[in-house]
């Protein structure tokens, strides 16, 4: 610094007889000016178009709360794997009718007194399982709802490279379909598998928590058609939400906490082997 | 150099700079959609597009408004937690427009076992049948009132639920006890099973009762023979442990 001072000086000294800009003079302006030029003129413009915008968002009249932040539990002992959640969805978001495109799905885990648990979800479980042939090897069974975790560090955000995927200010993690690019990306990074390529859309697809349904007060509608009441939603925020209830009286664990994606789909009652 | 001009280069390059910079806010201000950045990285305005989703469930209070004699049935028997659009499907488009759209009312045998049809992987204590045994061909109808279910003849013998466990204990050396040996069943328990639990053991006495009362080898016509029954001093064998800390009763031969 006291070297460049002292550099401006001599310049300073030269310009009283010169009367000229000099190099480092001008070069000094420009740095000054540019940025400062860049700021002021983005700046005026942004304030200037946000106050316009906010007539034109506030269509519904609802604005996104923060207070809220919705999350489901999941009981692993109350799902009877009928499969009617993945059914639900699928209608629900006109998720397109194959094995391969789900929102959500039940797998089945069996896991055997030695080796590896053998994890099958045949059409995401909509037409049941098949016969499991019962031997004495089975050390216990049993069925996990899976869906998008709605993880509060959500990796497939991350990685968007356009700003299409992202966490809504009450914590649903949502596809902006307008403005995905189909990159794939997302589908990479979701530990969980949660994402596919709508095959008509042409962009990243995923559960949305039924978003067009909970801001209307309704269930999602995985939620609406359990018959067992395995899944419960609701919102964290509130101590009165049913989800509260689960998640104080039952041993809970989400997946891959390794991840520290720090999901906000709960399992209560689930074996270690669930992830 | 003379004094007061702007030399020619540093005009053009100016020039390119103010190019430079007019061009980036321009491409920003058509590039950019408009409510982009207002919470986050991400346009705004698609959180409402998201919301303007159209809803296909209309949600079981919606079915109670004008049901409500179905509602009222069905909110007494085992399906009053099952909503409605489990089996009748989506009723949005009937709740707003009841004569032109009717839901579906599946009155066949199919639906039905999807819940209820016997999986080891169901939690224990699920009703479940065997649909290829539980009167084929039968529509389940027939027999039951899916608003409020009611098993004609509730099940005489445990098996009929505890399938996993009775398979078990039917080879073991167990088989021979009765379930109601070790467990006592209240009335209610066949018909609302999680409401009215069995009993179960809670001493080491208990199985005492038949694996502690003698000594473990008897003589019989000068012959030492081992009691058919183990006999074990449970003092000495289980110490702090409980009997099914390490012996499943269901199948106690079970190596550990």
């Amino acid at each position: 610094m006291s070297i460049d001072n002292n550099n401006c000086s001599d310049e300073a000294n030269d310009r009283k007889h010169k009367k000229d800009v000099g190099r480092r003079q001008f070069l000094d302006w420009c740095f000054k000016a540019v940025p400062a030029g860049i700021t002021l003129f983005t700046f005026g413009l942004s304030s200037k178009r946000s106050s316009g915008e906010d007539t034109k968002t506030s269509n519904n009249g609802k604005a996104p709360n923060s207070e809220v932040s919705y999350a489901m539990a999941v009981d692993i002992k109350k799902c009877i794997g009928c499969g009617r959640c993945a059914a639900a969805c699928k209608k629900e978001n006109k998720v397109p009718d194959s094995p391969y495109y789900v929102r959500t799905w039940v797998e089945r885990y069996v896991i055997p007194k030695k080796g590896e648990p053998m994890i099958d979800s045949p059409n995401a479980g909509i037409d049941g399982f098949p016969d499991q042939p019962e031997n004495g090897d089975v050390l216990k069974t049993f069925f996990v709802p899976k869906l998008c975790n709605h993880c509060d560090n959500p990796p497939c955000v991350q990685v968007c490279p356009v700003g299409a995927t992202f966490k809504s200010p009450d914590g649903v993690v949502l596809v902006d379909d307008s403005y995905c690019v189909g990159c794939r990306y997302c589908i990479q990074a979701c530990p969980y598998g949660a994402r596919y390529i709508h095959p008509e859309k042409r962009v990243a697809d995923k559960c949305t928590f039924c978003y067009h349904r909970i801001s209307k007060g309704l269930a999602p509608a995985c939620v609406e058609v359990c018959p067992t009441q395995a899944r419960v939603f609701g919102d964290l925020k509130k101590l009165s939400s049913p989800i509260h209830r689960i998640l104080q009286f039952n041993a809970i664990k989400t997946l891959k906490p390794e991840l520290n994606t720090r999901p906000k789909v709960f399992y209560a009652n689930a074996d270690q082997e669930v992830r | 150099m003379k004094t007061g001009k702007v030399p020619q280069q540093v005009v053009v390059l100016g020039v390119i700079f103010v190019i430079i910079i007019v061009g980036f806010v321009a491409m920003r201000w058509f590039f950019v959609p408009a409510t982009f950045g207002k919470y986050g990285h991400y346009r705004a305005a698609a959180l409402d597009e998201v919301r303007q989703q159209e809803v296909v469930f209309a949600g079981a209070k919606a079915c109670a408004d004008c049901h409500d004699d179905i509602y009222k049935n069905k909110s007494r028997g085992f399906h009053r937690n099952v909503s409605c659009e489990v089996c009748h499907g989506p009723a949005a488009a009937h709740a707003e427009d009841p004569s032109s759209h009717r839901p579906e009312a599946p009155r066949q045998r199919g639906l039905c076992p999807l819940c209820h049809n016997y999986s080891p992987s169901r939690p224990t204590g699920f009703p479940q049948i065997i649909t290829v045994q539980h009167n084929p061909g039968k529509a389940c109808m027939s027999c039951h009132n899916p608003h409020n279910p009611v098993t004609p003849q509730p099940p005489k013998e445990c098996s009929a639920c505890h399938r996993s466990i009775a398979n078990q204990k039917m080879v073991s050396h167990h088989a021979s006890l009765e379930c109601t040996t070790c467990h006592e069943a209240g009335k209610d328990h066949i018909n609302n099973p999680r409401f009215s639990r069995v009993s179960k053991p809670t001493t080491n006495e208990f199985c005492g009762k038949c694996h502690a009362s003698g000594d473990a080898v008897k003589t019989v016509k000068g012959m030492k023979v081992m009691q058919a029954v183990p006999q074990i001093d449970i003092e000495a064998h289980a110490g702090r442990y409980l009997c099914w800390d390490c012996h499943y009763p269901h199948y106690p031969e079970a190596k550990p």
